[in-house]
């Protein structure tokens, strides 16, 4: 099912004018509007009138996390707050979380782009979509949320958590379409089937996951262990929020991103080259619609690769590959970004803690697990167990504050984390994703 | 009238004790009492041996985390109620043990336990005040 026939396979010629037009709009909107983009423009020598073909994009200056940060809370902002109907607010952050805004119009866009990935997922106006992501400053549940009712289908606002009554609902409101993250899915599966409800016996035809990422290997076991349609969504909140690409049910090969939205580039992370089609690199997005919260070349850090290949389901968007890395450290955690930095100053503000740590992530049980490792020096130590004891808690419950993930903390012998060329190895990431 | 234990933080791993035990053995350091307090990750070693201040170097020089702990060597009659003895004074006083282990060797015909409070000091004066003999660490070390 497409959504939006007319967009969605628009001929690719047609497609860049419009992605052309759209691009010079936002970009005379956001140098006269926000300050750091008119900075960096002037800075690089460019008026936005000097940007004539697609390709003149390359010339402006990448926008970074870091950039957002600088800007907080709402500095990136290209209307004033009366035109703001929405604040949304990025994940598992100390210090900064960015901070994005959206005018009527972009719930408007965002509702629709969500209506199509719904749509591509086989979605309709009959089905019952039961939405496991979390509800709040995360924009996962209210982004699933409005798409379901523009598309007209009935959306069950469950949330995340209390898994438990979310298999009785399951049972018993026969939602069809699952939209959640994959390892909670997997839980999910395991909580109901000890309750008694399998999935065959449910009435789903198609889930779509994303928010973190996941492997073909866990698209095999959720459309065995679940019996569905198993489909990568992909999205951010600088960028918008989830609804920037989707699989299509018809290929399961490639989210196609919304490019009369968005304009994607595939970067070399360290040159910042830009990569032709094909080539395995950095995500970078323009967004040529949004007016709350226009982004210009935004690194995305995440590593993949485009494709522009006609699709068997007619979309003429580009598709870009399940999303393979990151090009920084940065780990998700049940969908909780998380930097090893953000740990350390966790950990710094209590007394004693010397910066010997290590993080181990795992998934157990198809649920992401953190353990962080911590060298005990002699300022920690104690011959008292409950001492020590009380130290794991103390770091366990600011992970937790901080975070919002619980984390088990394992006390380790001095220099028994690996170091190689004097530098710890801070991340060991089991999972097989 | 203190003595001194060593204590030392080991990983719950296979072979652990041994390599603490290993180098005292080279540094010829005779260990004279030992306890464990263990959880699943880490355990805390504590030992009483004859020479503190070597063996508290030998072991950091192998990387451990080592911390020399007041302890109080109690003196305690070999027979029914003799550590029941000394447990009440101290009840009677308020005073918390926080752990207690035995040494291995007696003094004459009494046993000799080890004690590691939060309050030291009281609990030496209490035990004294009541005849019980205190055991200071020189002493302790060469029995």
């Amino acid at each position: 099912m497409i959504f939006n026939i007319e967009y969605e396979t628009m001929p690719r010629e047609a497609l860049e004018s419009i992605q052309l037009k759209r691009l010079q709009a936002v970009l005379s909107h956001v140098y006269a509007t926000v300050p750091f983009y008119k900075k960096k423009l002037d800075d690089a020598g460019i008026l936005p009138g000097d940007i004539r073909t697609l390709k003149d994009l390359q010339r402006i200056p990448f926008t970074t996390k870091q950039d957002l940060r600088d800007n907080y809370p709402f500095g990136m902002f290209a209307v004033p707050m009366e035109n703001v109907v929405r604040i949304h607010a990025s994940s598992g952050t100390t210090g900064q979380p960015t901070v994005v805004g959206y005018t009527a119009r972009d719930i408007d866009t965002w509702a629709e782009l969500m209506a199509r990935a719904l749509s591509s997922a086989g979605a309709t106006r009959g089905d019952i979509i039961h939405n496991a992501y979390g509800y709040g400053l995360f924009t996962g549940g209210l982004g699933v949320h409005y798409g379901a009712e523009k598309l007209g289908a009935s959306v069950i606002p469950v949330s995340g958590g209390n898994t438990k009554r979310q298999a009785i609902i399951m049972r018993d409101f026969k939602p069809t379409i699952l939209t959640a993250t994959p390892s909670y899915t997997l839980h999910l599966a395991e909580a109901a089937e000890e309750m008694g409800i399998s999935f065959k016996d449910l009435h789903f035809k198609a889930g779509i996951f994303g928010a973190e990422p996941w492997s073909e290997d866990m698209r095999e076991e959720i459309e065995q262990k679940l019996n569905m349609d198993a489909l990568d969504i992909y999205g951010l909140s600088e960028v918008m929020g989830p609804g920037v690409s989707i699989e299509c049910r018809e290929a399961k090969k490639g989210l196609h991103i919304f490019e009369d939205h968005f304009i994607p580039e595939i970067i070399h992370p360290e040159t910042g080259e830009v990569l032709p089609y094909g080539e395995v690199g950095e995500l970078v997005f323009t967004t040529i619609t949004k007016e709350a919260f226009p982004i210009i070349r935004y690194r995305t850090r995440d590593i993949t690769k485009l494709n522009p290949e006609p699709c068997i389901c007619g979309r003429t968007h580009v598709r870009m590959d399940k999303v393979s890395g990151r090009s920084d450290d940065m780990l998700i955690i049940r969908g909780v970004n998380v930097f090893p930095s953000q740990i350390e100053s966790v950990l710094m503000q209590i007394d004693g803690v010397e910066p010997h740590y290590q993080l181990v992530v795992d998934r157990i049980d198809n649920l992401d697990t953190l353990t962080v490792r911590v060298e005990v020096g002699e300022q920690l130590f104690s011959d008292e167990v409950k001492k020590l004891q009380a130290l794991e808690s103390k770091i366990s419950k600011d992970i937790k504050e901080t975070f919002g993930i619980s984390a088990k903390v394992q006390l380790a012998e001095p220099k028994s984390i690996a170091r190689s060329e004097g530098k710890a190895t801070r991340v060991i990431d089991n999972r097989k994703i | 009238m203190q003595a001194e234990q060593i204590s030392i933080f080991i990983e719950n791993k296979a072979g652990r004790l041994s390599d603490v035990t290993g180098i005292l053995a080279q540094a010829k350091i005779n260990i004279r009492a030992l306890a464990v307090a263990d959880t699943s990750d880490f355990g805390v070693l504590r030992l009483i041996v004859n020479d503190n201040a070597k063996a508290e170097e030998a072991l950091k020089n192998s990387g451990f985390t080592v911390r020399k702990t007041r302890v109080v060597a109690v003196k305690v009659d070999d027979n029914p109620g003799g550590l029941h003895n000394i447990l009440n004074i101290l009840k009677n006083a308020g005073i918390n043990v926080e752990y207690m282990y035995a040494f291995i060797q007696q003094s004459g015909d009494k046993a000799i336990m080890i004690f590691r409070f939060d309050q030291t000091e009281e609990a030496i004066n209490v035990l004294m005040d009541k005849g019980v003999t205190v055991i200071d660490g020189k002493t302790l070390s060469t029995l």
